[in-house]
């Protein structure tokens, strides 16, 4: 911009030749001149400075509304925490079988005898979110009549850096592949008899797992967990200290673009003291057994999946297996279970206890269409051995192997729900063979729930 | 065991200088960080133009990736829901947590639609902060291309020159483009076109085509025979010009759709890779707009 003093002296030096009233007459205007160009620049300046201000306030509100748009977008982010009801309900068609218990394993506690017809299963109320920079929080209730159970309840860090997390509270341990899997995320509508003959259900704890994960092309974790122990195969304690320790590593990858696979191996070490169980003795009659002493247990794991192109919508498969072998030492009481039908045990009688077993279960579920999913699991047990010291007098050694064959079909019209058709020829205790049918919902409500591979 | 831990420790620092590990959520981030990140940045891109992207398993490689990176390039808006939070949980890797620098969502910086008016599961696979497939508009590309080298710049401060650099050059680039795209997509305007899911909404928003019908009978909902047939008799009425579906997905209903109006059905590419001429973005939107003056009448 020409300032109006530049061009005063700009034409008082072109017009020298001027004089008298004419050159005063000119020096007016020219005053005047300036005076009003002045007045003009000082306004346009005004105009400026107030357009800035605008701009600035309309950046001000465009960055507010671009934060709430922001904030308005939910990706885990929400300050109340997700929560998500789990819904289960079947029917079974079953025999009439008064004690449940697969031959030749001592039972994981007094299993929950299986429905006939119409029933309810576990519902499942889920609650997860951040706790703050630092932590993540999730809890899982099973809710049943007159029954609530904790099934996890735990914290988690976000923070620690260099690939490492530390989980406390009560959780469902990392060991194997489908022990982490609450039973709504599982492919049959019950548990493979290895779980039930090593854990019952699942192995939760309370207590603490160090995880850490390498930063390698190849997957690998490995963790470490320290815990209470009070869950099948340990039992409560009044002590200090931990009462079980597991060890687990994973390792996975890809094969190509269709496949990919996850491998691994667990331990487990527990004790128990006076571990209550139900058994048979040689004569036929139930008894009760109490376990005292160490649990070891090796689990591995190996899931593979495959889907065209890895893309799972259409079409995919997944292979899972798991084997264990358990090791337990110590002693064996066994006394009567009814005092009004008194077996071998009768007025107590406790021995060494030994045994080795083993177990595994393979499956294969296929969605051959969208929705639509068809999936076959064998199970089979092992007894091993099995010394019982003095009692061998009184309690039998079986080599009946266990094994069970299973067929489901199910549709899920969304993600959020499932409808399972389930066949099983289930030869798990000796000498009856059972044809099991089941027919299983489950519903899923509230917060998407992303599933682990 | 242990010579593996030493030898993963000492291998620690290495990792650390070298590249920016970038971890893309889907193929078009992935191409779009290799434009601006150039040789400072490693790219892995977590899924493909074949992947659907709302259904991703949540596979161990993608949780050492995870591991792995320096900064998370997402879409965000829900689109990866079902399988993102699996790996972060699981991958322990603070730095790509949301809320952290290493955590971009492309969608936060790009205006949405389709923003349901009833947010019920009823309604179907709806995203509550409106439709996550932006990509499809390339004015969104440059966007997130501006969004993320200020984000580059701000996770590696070393390199955040070249960044800028590239960026500029990238935008002069894409302007010029999409004015090419622009100009060649005119006389589409106005088209009437069937989807099979919501995955265009912006490209049609983008060059002015009227969507008549969508094929899923709700968003992520496989549609029946029962459902098309109605389809197909709403197309009658409002017929449609053409059938677009994403590369990723099935052919059948769109073909069927197509056979029974007697119209074309598109597979376009959806994102880089989806075919052999969406190589990068640029040949992304090349044919797209090739194939719908292709196939408009």
């Amino acid at each position: 911009m020409l300032r109006p003093t530049f061009l005063l002296a700009a034409l008082t030096v072109a017009l020298p030749a001027y004089a008298g009233n004419d050159l005063d007459a000119l020096r007016a205007e020219l005053r005047e001149m300036k005076a009003a160009y002045e007045s003009r620049i000082q306004a346009l300046e005004a105009r400026l400075q107030q357009t800035e201000a605008q701009n600035a306030a309309a950046a001000a509100l465009a960055d507010t509304v671009v934060h709430q748009a922001a904030e308005a977008t939910p990706a885990g982010n929400r300050l109340n925490p997700d929560i998500s009801l789990i819904l289960q309900g079947r029917y079974s068609h079953l025999d009439d079988v008064e004690h449940r218990a697969i031959t030749g394993f001592l039972p994981a506690g007094h299993g929950h005898g299986a429905s006939r017809g119409f029933s309810l299963d576990h519902t499942e109320l889920v609650m997860s979110a951040s706790i703050d920079p630092y932590f993540r929080g999730y809890f899982n209730l099973a809710l049943l009549d007159e029954e609530v159970e904790i099934e996890e309840a735990w914290f988690q860090t976000t923070g620690l850096g260099n690939g490492f997390s530390l989980k406390g509270g009560r959780f469902l341990s990392g060991l194997g592949y489908q022990n982490e899997q609450h039973p709504h995320a599982w492919d049959f509508a019950d548990n493979s008899l290895m779980y039930r003959a090593l854990f019952g259900e699942a192995y939760g704890n309370d207590g603490v797992q160090l995880k850490w994960v390498a930063p390698t092309e190849l997957f690998m974790e490995f963790g470490a967990e320290a815990g209470r122990g009070a869950n099948f195969p340990g039992t409560d304690r009044n002590k200090n200290g931990a009462g079980s320790h597991v060890l687990f590593g994973h390792v996975g990858g890809d094969v190509g673009a269709s496949n990919s696979w996850r491998a691994g191996l667990s331990y487990l070490t527990t004790k128990a003291s006076s571990r209550d169980g139900e058994l048979e003795d040689l004569d036929g009659v139930e008894a009760e057994s109490l376990f005292s002493g160490r649990s070891k247990a090796w689990v591995a794991d190996f899931v593979w999946k495959w889907a065209p192109n890895g893309n799972a919508a259409e079409q995919n498969f997944k292979f899972a297996t798991e084997y264990f072998r358990r090791t337990e030492s110590g002693t064996l009481a066994c006394d009567d279970l009814d005092p009004l039908d008194p077996s071998r045990c009768s007025g107590g009688s406790t021995g060494d206890y030994q045994s080795t077993q083993s177990g595994f279960y393979a499956q294969g579920v296929y969605q051959f269409m969208p929705r639509w999913r068809t999936g076959y699991r064998y199970d089979r047990l092992d007894p091993g051995t099995v010394d019982f010291g003095l009692n061998s007098v009184n309690l039998p050694v079986t080599d009946y192997a266990p094994t069970r064959h299973s067929l489901m079909l199910d549709y899920s019209p969304s993600e959020f729900s499932r409808l399972r058709l389930q066949y099983s020829k289930d030869k798990s205790m000796e000498g009856v063979r059972e044809n099991q049918w089941f027919v299983q919902v489950i519903h899923s409500l509230g917060a998407h729930g992303a599933h682990t591979f | 065991m242990k010579r593996l831990l030493v030898s993963l420790i000492l291998w620690l620092p290495l990792v650390a200088h070298a590249a920016l590990n970038v971890f893309a959520c889907e193929p078009e981030w992935a191409a779009l960080a290799k434009e601006l990140g150039g040789d400072d940045v490693k790219v892995y891109a977590a899924t493909t133009a074949l992947q659907d992207p709302h259904r991703i398993e949540a596979r161990p490689s993608l949780i050492a990736q995870m591991r792995r990176a320096n900064l998370l390039v997402c879409t965000g808006a829900e689109l990866e829901i079902g399988w993102l939070p699996v790996l972060l949980q699981n991958a322990n890797n603070a730095a790509v947590l949301p809320g952290r620098p290493g955590y971009f969502e492309a969608s936060r910086v790009v205006p949405l639609l389709d923003k349901p008016a009833r947010l019920d599961r009823a309604e179907g696979d709806v995203h509550a902060a409106g439709n996550p497939h932006i990509h499809t508009d390339p004015r969104n590309i440059l966007r997130v291309s501006e969004a993320l080298t200020l984000r580059l710049a701000e996770i590696d401060p070393a390199n955040a020159a070249a960044y800028r650099t590239r960026s500029q050059a990238f935008a002069v680039r894409w302007q010029a483009a999409t004015a090419r795209w622009e100009a060649r997509a005119a006389p589409l305007k106005g088209l009437s076109v069937a989807t099979q899911h919501k995955s265009f909404p912006y490209l049609l928003a983008w060059l002015g085509l009227r969507e008549v019908a969508v094929l899923e009978p709700k968003p992520g909902v496989e549609p029946s025979v029962g459902h098309l047939a109605r389809v197909a008799a709403q197309l009658q009425t409002t017929p449609a010009k053409m059938v677009l579906r994403a590369a990723y997905q099935s052919p059948r209903p769109a073909d069927w759709l197509a056979q029974r109006a007697g119209i074309p059905a598109l597979a376009l590419p959806y994102t880089v890779g989806g075919n052999d001429r969406a190589q990068d973005l640029f040949g992304l939107f090349d044919d797209t707009i090739d194939q719908l003056l292709k196939a408009a009448p």
